[in-house]
């Protein structure tokens, strides 16, 4: 973008080989992505009738909504059907309280290992450094022996527990290292000045959040909504979310499969991220880019 | 206003020692100005006074109170960062608020502060700026507000003018020293910059390595130094340092140079018991040198030296003499200093009173 000024004065330059190479790659990248994309929009908004000739590239012959209303409203999920919507809103009441209590909870703990003398601090933050690595898969089993023995497995609550509780390692880490390019002043003259932990916190370092805090929130809100793993093991019935949902319905259903029906339901799935995406987007280049804070 | 003192403090991180049994009182209402070469350990003292680092071992006092073990809110001091660390999310007015947050105050008593500081420190038309869009010197003015406000006893400056240009540094200075003077906190104020230290300072501490070197008003550690550090830390030009030989002939001191003149030292200022046959510094601060005598006058050290070179500075000007093979500078007149080519002969007196005499083997004065 900056550079776009410097680009004008310039001659436009001879493709060569290696340019072209370089333009067919990502072509095909591009393609890779958008073939499927393309092949799923359009299935969407057709009638079986089409679908059933087979030309799957084809534009529909008549556009219409009745597959997406129908995946929302009516479509059969396991043995109820009532559509997507109940699996949109447990997404919903999953996101929520994961969000709010993930980053909540490690964005104190970036702030006290980051800013505050804190005995063991460093062996914290090792420790925490290897559980980012673990595997889920790996402590699934005694996750699940964990939530049971809590009372809460099959139950939303377990569910944004597991998220939580799998996200705050990362999450502490990236805002412990946020938090330690601040100069260490500020800090020093936020102590003397009042000396609470929470005051400091709430007045100063959080003002100062705002760039990591957006990329932090798409990357949860784009990992707990696109979750299956954790929705399919730790929910129960009518607990689960849309991507549970989701997968029932294209699966279990049984006879012809529907599938402009299934594409739309793909579709509903995928937007909620895709809308974040963009309404975030700005701001999350932004916080990317912004390495430390200058005051 | 508060005394503080440090009583045998010892600062060490890991195993490097940074101040090793350091005693050093301030009395209330005294600015003293800490003043030492980089990474001699004026920081870490502020830090420690501040509570914003432990000490090792020692104890801290801030009048009758043991505040070693205290956090620094409850400290009762306000300090000014060498970055002025404002609150880059905060206006200057919240800034300023925020500086009192520990206190639980009365709305009215907090509008009151506030309103005083701007009004002090003219800050009225930037009450509602970030710090981001603010010039150095405005940065400046706030930090301090921010540690005014809490009409905290004690005031800590690290370096707080270091940033800005020379012209901005003096108004400064001269808003600092009016502020000591008409509210009389107790201050510490850290900094290289010698002009600084001489002109605000009441007591000045000459650190270096950790250790006090010197402490005394600026009167005495100017015209006084007490070691050889002191005496070519302290000054700019600096004083000039001549090796000689300490000799007592007939009762009589005499300073013999590398050259073979000699000195009289009779009617030198020594502190101690004269000790023959020693190797000593002869310390002379170029402006005391009386340019164009002739003969010898009472009391006063004649030389006849080649001039090397001459250097105008601003407002003076400073002419180096050869003085056995080394450089002896002396302040002149620029009107005087245009006559004198390089090569010239000079011949200048220097008072016998105002000697320095440093032994070489402790770096003492004797
Ligand atoms: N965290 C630390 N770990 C180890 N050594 C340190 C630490 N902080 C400071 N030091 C050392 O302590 C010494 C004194 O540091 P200090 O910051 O007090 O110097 P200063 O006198 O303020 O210097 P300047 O004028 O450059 O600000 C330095 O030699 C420094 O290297
Ligand atoms: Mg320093």
């Amino acid at each position: 973008m900056t550079d776009a000024p410097v680009m004008y004065p310039r001659k436009p330059q001879r493709i060569k080989g290696r340019s072209i190479a370089i333009i067919v790659f990502l072509s095909m990248a591009a393609l890779f992505f958008c073939i499927p994309l393309y092949v799923l929009v359009v299935t969407s908004f057709k009638e079986m009738e089409q679908i059933r000739e087979g030309a799957i590239f084809s534009l529909p012959a008549r556009w219409t909504w009745e597959a997406w209303s129908y995946a929302w409203f009516d479509a059969c999920s396991g043995l109820t059907c009532e559509g997507l919507r109940q699996g949109f809103w447990n997404s919903v009441a999953i996101l929520g309280p994961s969000l709010v209590a993930s980053i909540a909870l490690s964005m104190v703990t970036g702030y006290a290992l980051a800013l505050w003398k804190m005995k063991w601090a460093g062996t914290f933050l090792f420790v925490l450094f290897l559980c980012a690595f673990v595997p889920f898969q790996i402590i699934m089993y005694p996750l699940i022996r964990l939530t049971v023995s809590l009372g809460i497995y099959g139950s939303m609550t377990a569910i944004v527990f597991v998220h939580t509780a799998l996200a705050l390692p990362v999450l502490t880490l990236i805002f412990r290292n946020f938090y330690k390019d601040i100069p260490e002043d500020i800090i020093k003259a936020a102590v003397m000045d009042s000396g609470s932990f929470w005051r400091i916190f709430i007045e100063i370092i959080l003002p100062m959040s705002g760039n990591i805090l957006i990329v932090v929130l798409i990357m949860q809100i784009t990992s707990i909504w696109n979750d299956y793993l954790i929705g399919v093991t730790f929910g129960g019935l009518g607990t689960k979310p849309m991507t549970v949902h989701l997968a029932n319905m294209v699966t279990v259903s049984t006879g012809t499969v529907s599938y402009n029906v299934n594409m739309a339901a793909a579709l509903l799935t995928a937007i909620p991220p895709l809308v974040i995406y963009f309404v975030l987007g700005k701001f999350f280049v932004q916080g990317i880019a912004a390495g430390a804070i200058k005051g | 206003m508060p005394r503080v003192s440090f009583e045998h403090i010892v600062k060490r991180y890991g195993n490097v020692t940074v101040l090793d049994g350091l005693n050093l009182a301030v009395e209330d209402g005294d600015f003293l100005v800490l003043l030492g070469p980089s990474g001699c350990g004026k920081s870490t003292l502020l830090n420690l006074i501040a509570g914003l680092q432990d000490v090792t071992s020692g104890r801290i006092m801030i009048g009758e109170r043991d505040v070693t073990e205290l956090d620094p809110k409850d400290r009762g001091l306000s300090m000014v960062f060498q970055s002025y660390a404002l609150y880059p999310t905060k206006t200057v007015e919240g800034n300023l608020r925020f500086g009192l947050s520990a206190r639980k105050l009365p709305k009215a008593e907090v509008n009151k502060r506030v309103k005083w500081a701007a009004d002090l420190l003219q800050l009225q038309p930037l009450m509602r700026r970030k710090p981001a869009a603010l010039s150095g010197g405005q940065r400046q003015r706030v930090a301090i507000g921010r540690a005014l406000v809490k009409h905290a006893e004690v005031l800590l400056f690290d370096e707080p003018l270091s940033n800005l240009d020379a012209k901005l540094r003096t108004e400064m200075r001269l808003e600092i020293k009016k502020l000591h003077d008409t509210l009389k906190p107790t201050i510490v104020y850290v900094t290289h910059d010698q002009i600084e230290a001489m002109t605000m300072a009441t007591k000045i501490a000459v650190m270096n390595d950790g250790e006090i070197q010197q402490f005394g008003t600026p009167d005495d550690v100017y015209e006084n130094p007490a070691n050889l550090f002191v005496a070519s830390f302290i000054g700019s030009p600096a004083m000039n340092l001549a090796a000689a030989t300490l000799t007592v002939d007939g009762g009589q001191p005499l300073a013999t140079f590398a050259d073979g003149s000699a000195m009289s030292l009779t009617d030198a200022p020594f502190d101690n018991d004269v000790q023959p046959d020693r190797e000593i510094m002869v310390g002379m601060r170029p402006e005391h040198f009386v340019m164009d005598a002739t003969g010898s006058a009472a009391g006063h050290a004649a030389f006849e030296l080649p001039v090397r070179m001459v250097e105008r500075t601003g407002s003076d000007a400073l002419i180096s003499l050869d003085f056995a093979g080394e450089h002896l500078f002396v302040r002149a007149e620029p009107d005087r200093a245009v006559k004198i080519k390089s090569g010239d002969a000079v011949s200048v007196h220097y008072p016998i009173a105002k000697l320095n005499l440093f032994d070489v083997q402790t770096g003492q004065r004797l």
